[in-house]
């Protein structure tokens, strides 16, 4: 194989050159990928990507306004260095290079973002069923137009509030349990109209009857549930529901839900995904050096980097502030393969079914089919254990002291996976809080049900959560926080909003 | 195999996209940054107003709100890099939080803790703010901004312009220049075989057919050749020159401030910084306008001195009141140092209006013997309501000298109108 040439510095022709290779190695190895944008941009197009939550365009908010300045003052003061990747789940799949960066660092970021993360997008379950590559970017562009029409017309601080209160509920705009309506965002906005009909025309059925004054209290609170049984997608719920809502209010909370909707599958894989765009620059690269197409200061360069980014803090040490999913991930890749390749008699006792076989079809098999809280639990390795020297601490509020519950030893591998794997569980992560009832006959507030897991509490913001659903419901609004025993342990109550207009 | 690819420059689009996230920002918090800047502005020299300002919003106020878990009940963390614990070690429980970091996977933005959020606004914003809070039409604003006088100049030639503006000797130079560059070749063939046919002409067998050939051959070349270089036009559209001016913003040579200002008692803190904000606007006002600027600063209570701009805004004094002694000061000054041949004089006075009674009418005659006379603009900010026997003796004045105004500023947007006079002096509508 012919040596690439490897100056520091990058130029276009090189680009090409270095990706032609790098997918051809990818080719080799099975790896199936959108087609690829690279798109070369500066430092301070990549802080405008930060702000935008990584997206090439957004809507305009004050929010990202905010993120941009915290994200340039930390890019200054020296506090961060710009991550080299930033890859939209899109198709084409849009990967940016800094310009900044040097040729090593360049294909560095081909091989990790246009080709790691790229495959990944484009082959794991979670994002096939959630997320639509192909008009996600339309989609944007829809409603940013949408929502910089809605700011002419109904003023900036309407949308703003609106926005300001889709947000605060934006981790519950997601059907977690229910498999979502595969529906194209392309469709979203041919049928706007219709829909904007439909939905108004629903909701004048559900709010058909007028409130009566209470006079048999007793029978009216327990002759109509509603909802019927209880709703996870309090932003859905809104939507479909709210009376006092404008049509175009309800477009809005649609746009943030599907948004949010797009997101929700980066927030349960980011461990396989990061792990799994490092396994592959890593193992790409590598390859390519075994054939003698890189040079060896080449390699140096983006090992180094590579180094840094794998590196996991120990508990206690100042940079500590959790596992590394970096870390994680690229481990559990590298060692599955260890143990398709060379299994021992551990490996054999702990996964019958990959030891010895085909790596690249047993690595294949886990990216499609896991999310992080299942990949966890179904291939964290003893060895993996070993290396990072996981231990589980228990945190029991009645109890004055913590206490060790598992460490990595033959005793503790099972328990330390179970606690890990539940750990990246989204439901256990972030409060289940469903909508619980809709007081029809009476003053039609809304109450939402907080279920403790293991008697967690509910943090303080709460309250200025439940102050945006009472907004977005134009009704007072409750929030009820039941324990294991079924008990209401706490509640909260939002009024409702003054109708100004 | 068709590599999919595609590589785009991306670099000079789409700078600055996030300014519309960040005007947004600024607009929620504007309140808060309005604070800041008058903090700003009570804290500066007037000389360094035009400057950027670190604004800090509390934590809290910027925080987006949303349903989390806070600590308490029953948790199981796994961590990494254990050193010496083995299964059922107790530990006790870190001061401050819950089981050793529990919040991990719900940290907050960045990890940036319970720090304030600081960011800087830039001079531009600064100054936006700072005119909002006087309420400064957008009109002036932009007259503020500007340079108001242009001086236009000649500057050598181009090559399009209006047909008033030809430079007829310059485009038949040009011209000229042109029919020789172009007609070169042919003349010097013409020259040539000119020659040639004299030589021809000459020649003993001249009647020879063969001869005769040659010279009807040469004759015709010769004729082409003519032909063709008739055909290099005279003038042409390429050979036109204009006369080219230029427009150069001159601002006037100098200009001093006189800063007046009674610091008796009853001048206190609210009305200093009102004094002061006067004092700033009319030399930025000033800086527009003419190259430097000096300031001079005159207090008073009974006595007149100079001083430097700290003790002009920082000291306070007790006792009476003359102000006719800062103008005979001023006065004296403007002859010694400032002769009004050379400079352009302004004088701002802000005063509560309290003056020993007797002196008010001394005031006014200065004023219209001495001063008014040689300045250019002479304005004068009572920052007190009251109308006493000083604003009594000047409102005499106004209305019929036409380089005074005087105001009664009880808000920092009352300063405002003052300057619509101004800027009235100065022949700009405004």
């Amino acid at each position: 194989m012919e040596r690439l040439p490897s100056p520091s510095d990058w130029t276009f022709d090189l680009i090409e050159t270095y990706h032609a290779e790098i997918a051809k190695t990818a080719k080799s190895f099975g790896l199936d990928v959108y087609p690829n944008q690279l798109e070369v941009i500066t430092a301070e197009q990549m802080m405008d990507a930060y702000a935008s939550v990584g997206m090439p365009m957004i809507y305009r908010h004050w929010s990202y306004g905010k993120q941009f300045i915290a994200t340039e003052k930390n890019y200054r003061r020296g506090h961060m260095g710009l991550a080299y990747e930033i890859v939209i789940n899109s198709d084409p799949c849009i990967a940016y290079l800094m310009e900044e960066n040097t040729m090593a660092m360049q294909a560095l970021v081909i091989a990790h973002a246009a080709y790691g993360h790229n495959s990944f997008f484009k082959g794991n379950y979670l994002f096939r069923m959630w997320t639509d590559a192909s008009s996600i970017i339309d989609y944007l562009v829809y409603a940013r137009h949408y929502i910089a029409e809605c700011e002419e017309r109904h003023g900036l601080d309407a949308v703003e509030q609106l926005l300001d209160s889709c947000h605060a509920l934006m981790n519950y705009g997601v059907d977690r349990y229910r498999r979502p309506q595969k529906r194209s965002l392309a469709q979203e906005s041919t049928q706007r109209a219709d829909r904007e009909r439909h939905m108004q025309q629903q909701v004048n059925d559900l709010w058909r009857t007028l409130p009566r004054k209470s006079e048999h209290t007793t029978e009216s609170d327990s002759s109509r549930r509603f909802p019927s049984e209880p709703q996870e997608n309090l932003l859905y719920f809104i939507e479909k529901n709210a009376a006092l809502l404008e049509p175009w209010q309800r477009e809005v909370v649609r746009i943030v839900r599907k948004i949010a909707q797009y997101f929700y599958p980066q927030r349960q894989t980011q461990v396989m995904n990061e792990g799994w765009a490092t396994f592959w620059h890593y193992t790409l690269l590598n390859t390519m050096y075994d054939r003698g197409q890189l040079a060896d200061g080449f390699m140096m360069e983006w090992l180094s980097s590579h180094t840094g980014v794998i590196f996991q803090p120990p508990v206690g040490h100042r940079a500590y502030s959790g596992i590394n999913p970096y870390a994680l991930g690229f481990s559990m890749f590298t060692e599955l393969r260890r143990i398709c390749e060379k299994p021992t008699e551990e490996d054999r006792r702990w996964f019958p079914d990959f030891a010895g076989t085909d790596w690249v079809k047993t690595l294949d098999y886990a990216m499609r089919n896991f999310k992080d809280e299942s990949f966890v639990g179904q291939f964290l390795s003893p060895k993996t254990m070993r290396d990072f020297r996981l231990f589980s601490i228990r945190d029991h509020q009645s109890e004055p002291e913590l206490e060790v519950s598992a460490i990595h030893d033959d005793s503790g591998y099972q328990a330390l996976r179970e606690s890990l794997s539940r750990q990246y569980d989204i439901g256990s992560r972030e409060p289940d809080i469903q909508v619980w009832n809709v007081n029809m006959r009476g003053d039609r507030a809304l109450t939402l049900r907080h279920t403790q897991r293991n008697n967690l509490p509910l943090h303080d913001d709460a309250e200025e959560v439940l102050k945006h659903v009472a907004r977005l419901w134009g009704f007072d609004v409750h929030l009820e926080s039941v324990d294991a025993q079924g008990h209401i342990s706490r509640s909260w109550k939002a009024a409702a909003p003054r109708q100004t207009d | 195999m068709a590599i999919l690819q595609q590589i785009i420059d991306r670099r000079l689009s789409g700078k600055n996209k996030s300014i519309g996230n960040r005007e947004r920002f600024l607009r929620r918090y504007r309140g808060q940054i309005q604070e800041a800047v008058r903090r700003a502005v009570s804290g500066r020299n007037i000389r360094e107003l035009e400057q950027g300002e670190d604004v800090t919003l509390p934590r809290h106020d910027v925080s987006e709100p949303v349903f989390g878990h806070a600590r308490g009940g029953d948790r199981e963390y796994v961590h990494p890099g254990n050193q010496e614990y083995l299964k059922g070690d107790r530990i006790a429980r870190p001061e401050g939080q819950a089981g050793g970091g529990s919040g991990s996977g719900e940290a907050g933005d960045g990890g940036e803790g319970e720090d304030d959020f600081v960011f800087r606004l830039t001079r531009e914003e600064f100054m936006r703010v700072f005119f909002d809070d006087l309420a400064l039409p957008h009109l002036i604003r932009t007259q503020i901004a500007e340079v108001p006088e242009w001086k236009s100049h000649r500057a050598g030639f181009t090559s399009d312009g209006s047909p008033n503006n030809l430079h007829v000797v310059r485009s038949m130079r040009g011209a000229l220049a042109r029919r020789i560059a172009l007609g070169g070749e042919p003349r010097k063939d013409l020259k040539r075989l000119e020659a040639h046919l004299r030589h021809l002409k000459a020649h003993p067998q001249a009647e020879q057919a063969l001869i005769k050939n040659e010279i009807r051959e040469t004759e015709e070349q010769i004729a082409e050749l003519r032909r063709t270089m008739r055909h290099v036009p005279y003038i042409d559209p390429i050979d036109l020159r204009y006369r080219n001016r230029v427009k150069t913003p001159v601002p006037s040579a100098k200009a001093v401030m006189f800063c007046l200002m009674d610091v008796s008692g009853s001048m206190d803190e609210a009305r200093k910084d009102m004094a002061k904000r006067f004092f700033m606007l009319l030399y930025m006002f000033l800086t527009r306008h003419y190259e430097t600027i000096d300031l001079v600063f005159l207090r008073h209570h009974t006595q007149a001195q100079e001083v430097t701009e700290e003790e002009f805004f920082h000291a306070t004094e007790t006792g009476g009141t003359v102000v006719s002694s800062a103008l005979v000061l001023m006065d004296e000054i403007i002859k010694a140092r400032y002769p009004s041949g050379e400079w352009n004089v302004y004088g701002a006075q802000a005063s509560d209006g309290d003056n020993w009674h007797q002196d008010s009418g001394r005031c006014r005659e200065l004023l219209v013997d001495h001063i008014l006379p040689v300045v250019r603009y002479y304005a004068y900010v009572q920052v007190a309501e009251t109308e006493q026997n000083l604003w009594q003796e000047y409102a005499q004045l106004e209305g019929i000298e036409p380089n005074f105004a005087m105001r009664k500023v009880s808000d920092a947007r009352d300063i405002y109108p003052v300057f619509r006079d101004l800027f009235k002096k100065e022949g700009v509508p405004a």
